[in-house]
């Protein structure tokens, strides 16, 4: 049992070096999405103090305009930007119907608010395109669906060109991001406003468009990994998982920084993975992805209240 | 006329914390008690029980168990249907490991187990606070519904991975299985929601409620004013699964009779959110209102086309349903956050006033 | 110099007696930041001890330290004569020791007379089992505590009040149902931070009288907190001067007032 637990997962590592560099890059290629979307929530609960669990079902929502779109005989390059267009719409709605009423509420009622879009777009989605799995479109987005083939320690490595696909333009959409938050006015009025609405109000930028912009941002990043998760798995509201992968890496990573979302989401998407792998499938039936991110971040938790990068703070009264 | 307080002095304290200082108050429970407990048994139809009786007895006391938690004692959870999971499965495991114990008894007992692994995974609430601990809740809704899947012992290694009911008696009377009646499990039910509803009643209005609540508005000045921070949690956190594990023994042994990991997966789990917050926190009659209306509201959506001569198709109803209901919640929100019982509460305040509004 | 085991009398007549607590050489640091330098002072049974200093003086942290809020990383609590193990702030409370606080820490969900009741839990015992059924030590608790707390709530004159949801109080009368839910403790200490903060002349005139009658009519061990110097000067018996976490000075009002040190550091400086 001992032997099962501590030595043999590990003694399977080293006698397989290519399998298991296979098994990291499955991590990575999670852990980047997971990363995404957990950055999604940390600007949105920067910039108004919402836990913003509408996430993952924004994710679905994108997948299957996009693939409804071009089912209805619409282009695909067009259809990305009229899903665009449509997220934009999404985040001004949100913030016109929902926020603004809301303002200045306690946190729990804003969260219940994104509990409740969660709800309306899931009946809205499934009655306009239908729940049933869908494909991407990902060849008639000009994203390569073969393989490469490497031979590290003389084993083997696949790596999926739509998965390089997607970590390329994952990692793209996260530089991008952090020069708009370092480099522009906007960004860093939207940083300024988690430590001080003061300073951003000052800035001269309102609230409300602030908003509009996270939200929409948010759908940005809904939509990329929506292709790019809906090209591995295809399009349906199983998706949604995805995004309540981003809860324990905000746990670990701590809601409001950036760099524990980044770096948060890469540790658990590997760290997952190479639980299942070695210890879940070998030893506990496998299907260990569903809890493992939660439970490891709650041990974490446990022995450091305030996250793997945040600052200990000591209550004041 | 119907609220006139005024004329009803207390003379003592002990009359003044009295359930109901207010006799039309107590008038009013005793109206809806006969509704419950005579008239309602007596004309339902099997559709009643089944779609609407049973159901909206079973969710609220769901809701009262999560509403313990969270709505007074200030702890989140986003975790209630594992929770109803685990009293489930205990209480199959007991009727099916001891057939002669009495199936109500199962399902009191049910609630034992839930209670102490709702402690165990009330533990990171000791530090951890708000969406962190919320998060943290979760990781009991995964992990538990993934061990109902991988634990064959539970399910007693059925092929389906599924729990079967059993037919079981109590006194002689068929109480749940396929051979017991509508009625008689409505009657289980709704004695079992009687007592914990009371008892829910009893510790919220005294000294347990003030921890509690004092634990929800300030948990640092409850902890500088004597409270034991600790105690209180877990002993929401214990109080609330006892019921919700309760809840969710009748949910399968009075209800639905069969069930399936995924059964108790997170759209339960928001369900019963949903019922205790449009009802409203802190509140225990809210979740009897939230109730009626999160269960009631897609029978009505399903029954109106076919009222209304239009054709009928239950996905588009239930699609619809989870739209309104989505909107509902941010209508409620929006409108009076405090849910039903707050709107009850100000009905109320006109009524007792009334017809002298000032 | 007092002998810490005798008592005295003051001028209007009220007994002061011996040494109740006493902070020995506190220090307290965050991080980098040092809250409370080395201090040492102590508190006698029925005074009014006053804590005064400019603003992050270091005087909140040291109420927090005596109700155990902090634990210093220096120094000892002494508790009637014995020096106090950690403590969790509870443990503390149910010492008899109860506190206001600077920023108003109320139960906003709750009403008046629920807070003024919280005050009570340390007294209250009925298990679990009686107060689910409301029957026995549960029912009688709530009844002979509820006493308490009203009478509380008649001498603080917030009988119109006690149904009231505090979240729909002014600032002024949230103050004082704070200062009644610590009374409802029957403290034998009690420590007030900065119970006048914020309020017009005629309430920090209420509340001096309310603070002079507790400690007149129940006795009541007060250490206080405060900026308003002239308040200071009426109410206590003898006062601590904090500056940057250091104590510049300890005694009456009179000497403290005279002190040159005090003078320059606090004093002069406008608040
Ligand atoms: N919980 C805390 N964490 C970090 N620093 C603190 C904390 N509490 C107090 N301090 C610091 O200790 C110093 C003294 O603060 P405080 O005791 O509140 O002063 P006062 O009550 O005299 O105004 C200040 O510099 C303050 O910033
Ligand atoms: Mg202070």
């Amino acid at each position: 049992m001992l032997h099962d637990i501590f030595i043999a997962p590990f003694a399977d590592m080293i006698a397989a070096p290519d399998f298991l560099m296979q098994v990291l890059w499955e991590g990575l290629v999670s852990g980047i999405l997971y990363a995404l979307i957990a950055l999604g929530f940390v600007l949105i609960y920067r910039s108004s103090r919402i836990f913003n669990f509408a996430q993952g079902i924004m994710v679905v929502f994108a997948a299957l305009t996009l693939v409804g779109l071009h089912a209805m005989g619409v282009p695909a390059w067009i259809s990305v930007v009229l899903t665009l267009a449509v997220m934009f719409g999404l985040a001004v709605a949100i913030e016109r119907v929902v926020l603004r009423p809301l303002v200045g509420q306690p946190d729990i009622i804003l969260f219940m608010a994104t509990i409740g879009i969660t709800l309306f777009l899931i009946g809205f989605g499934e009655i306009i395109f239908g729940g049933e799995n869908k494909v991407m479109i990902t060849e008639e987005l000009g994203i390569p669906t073969g393989s490469w083939t490497l031979e590290p320690f003389g084993g083997l490595l696949i790596l999926e060109q739509k998965d390089v696909t997607a970590v390329a333009v994952a990692a793209m959409l996260v530089v991008g991001l952090l020069v708009f938050l370092n480099r522009t006015q906007m960004g860093r009025a939207i940083r300024a406003l988690g430590d001080d609405s003061q300073a951003a109000l000052s800035v001269g930028i309102s609230l409300r468009t602030i908003w509009v912009l996270v939200w929409f941002i948010a759908g940005i990043i809904a939509l990329v990994t929506g292709i790019a998760w809906g090209a591995r798995a295809g399009v349906s509201f199983a998706l949604e998982v995805i995004a309540y992968k981003a809860l324990p890496v905000l746990m670990l990573g701590g809601l409001e920084s950036i760099a524990g979302a980044i770096i948060g989401g890469l540790m658990i998407g590997v760290l997952e993975k190479l639980f299942e792998i070695y210890w879940g499938q070998p030893l506990l039936g496998g299907n260990t992805e569903t809890w493992f991110a939660f439970v490891l971040a709650l041990i974490v938790l446990l022995f450091r209240p305030q996250g793997l990068f945040g600052e200990r703070i000591i209550e004041r009264v | 006329m119907f609220y006139r307080a005024a004329g009803q002095f207390k003379t003592s304290y002990r009359a003044d914390q009295a359930l109901f200082p207010v006799r039309q108050d107590a008038m009013l429970l005793g109206f809806i008690l006969i509704l419950a407990w005579v008239v309602f048994p007596l004309t339902a139809s099997e559709f009643a029980f089944q779609t609407l009786l049973i159901p909206i007895l079973i969710y609220s006391l769901a809701a009262l168990g999560l509403n313990i938690l969270t709505g007074y004692a200030g702890q989140l959870s986003l975790g209630t249907a594992a929770f109803m999971g685990v009293g489930a499965y205990a209480c199959y495991k007991m009727v099916t490991l001891m057939p002669w114990m009495s199936p109500v008894v199962a399902i009191l007992l049910s609630g034992v187990f839930s209670a102490g692994i709702g402690v165990v995974f009330g533990i990171p609430s000791l530090r951890i606070k708000g969406f962190y601990l919320a998060i943290a809740t979760l990781a009991a809704q995964f992990f538990l519904v993934w061990l109902f899947e991988k634990w064959a012992w539970l399910y007693n290694y059925n092929a389906s991975g599924a729990i079967q009911v059993p037919n079981l008696q109590s006194f002689g009377v068929y109480v749940s299985g396929p051979q017991a009646t509508s009625m008689v499990q409505y009657y289980v039910v709704l004695a079992v929601v009687t007592l914990l509803t009371w008892v829910c009643i009893n510790l919220t209005r005294g000294t347990t409620g003030r921890i509690w609540k004092a634990t929800r508005d300030m948990d640092f000045a409850a902890e500088l004013i004597g409270i034991n921070l600790m105690k209180s949690k877990l002993g929401a956190f214990a109080v609330s699964s006892y019921i919700v594990g309760v809840a969710g023994a009748l949910f399968v042994f009075m209800w639905r009779g069969a069930a399936e990991p995924n059964l108790f997966d997170v759209p339960l789990s928001f369900r019963i959110l949903f019922i205790a917050i449009i009802g409203g926190l802190g509140s225990i009659l809210g979740n009897y209102l939230g109730a009626i209306l999160i269960v009631g509201l897609p029978v009505i959506l399903g029954v109106l086309p076919e009222v209304l001569g239009m054709q009928t198709d239950s996905a588009l109803a239930e699609h619809l349903n989870t739209m309104i209901v989505g909107a509902l919640i941010i209508f409620f929100l929006i409108v009076e956050p405090h849910g039903l019982a707050q709107l009850w509460r100000l009905i109320r305040e006109k009524l007792v006033i009334w017809p002298f509004p000032h | 110099m007092l002998d810490a085991t005798e008592g005295h009398t003051t001028a209007d007549g009220r007994k002061i007696g011996p040494v109740v607590m006493e902070m020995k050489n506190i220090t307290l640091r965050f991080g980098g930041v040092v809250a409370i330098e080395n201090i040492s002072f102590d508190i006698r049974e029925g005074e009014i001890r006053a804590i005064i200093g400019p603003n992050g003086a270091g005087k909140s942290s040291m109420l927090n330290v005596v109700s155990g809020f902090y634990t210093p990383q220096e120094g000892e609590v002494w508790f009637r004569g014995q020096p106090r193990p950690p403590m969790k702030p509870y443990q503390v409370a149910r010492q008899g020791i109860a506190r206001t606080f600077q920023n108003i820490a109320l139960f906003e969900g709750m009403t008046v007379l629920d807070n003024v009741m919280t005050g009570r839990l340390t007294h209250m015992k009925a298990g679990l089992f009686s107060q689910a059924l409301w029957k026995g030590r549960a029912e009688a608790e709530e009844t002979a505590n509820r006493e308490i707390a009203e009478r509380v709530i008649d001498f603080l004159e917030i009988q119109a009040i006690r149904k009231t949801p505090v979240s729909r109080l002014p600032y002024g009368l949230k103050k004082r149902v704070e200062l009644a839910r610590a009374l409802a403790a029957e403290p034998k200490l009690l420590l007030l931070d900065e119970p006048m903060a914020g309020m017009n002349v005629e309430e920090k005139e209420d509340m001096s009288r309310f603070i002079l009658d507790v400690n007149d009519e129940f006795g009541t061990t007060i250490a206080l907190i405060e900026h308003d110097m002239g308040v200071v000067m009426d109410l206590s018996d003898r006062v601590v001067v904090m500056d940057y976490g250091k104590k510049i000075g300890d005694g009456t009002p009179d000497e403290v007032r005279n002190n040159q040190e005090v003078i320059d550091a606090y004093l002069g400086v406008q608040h």
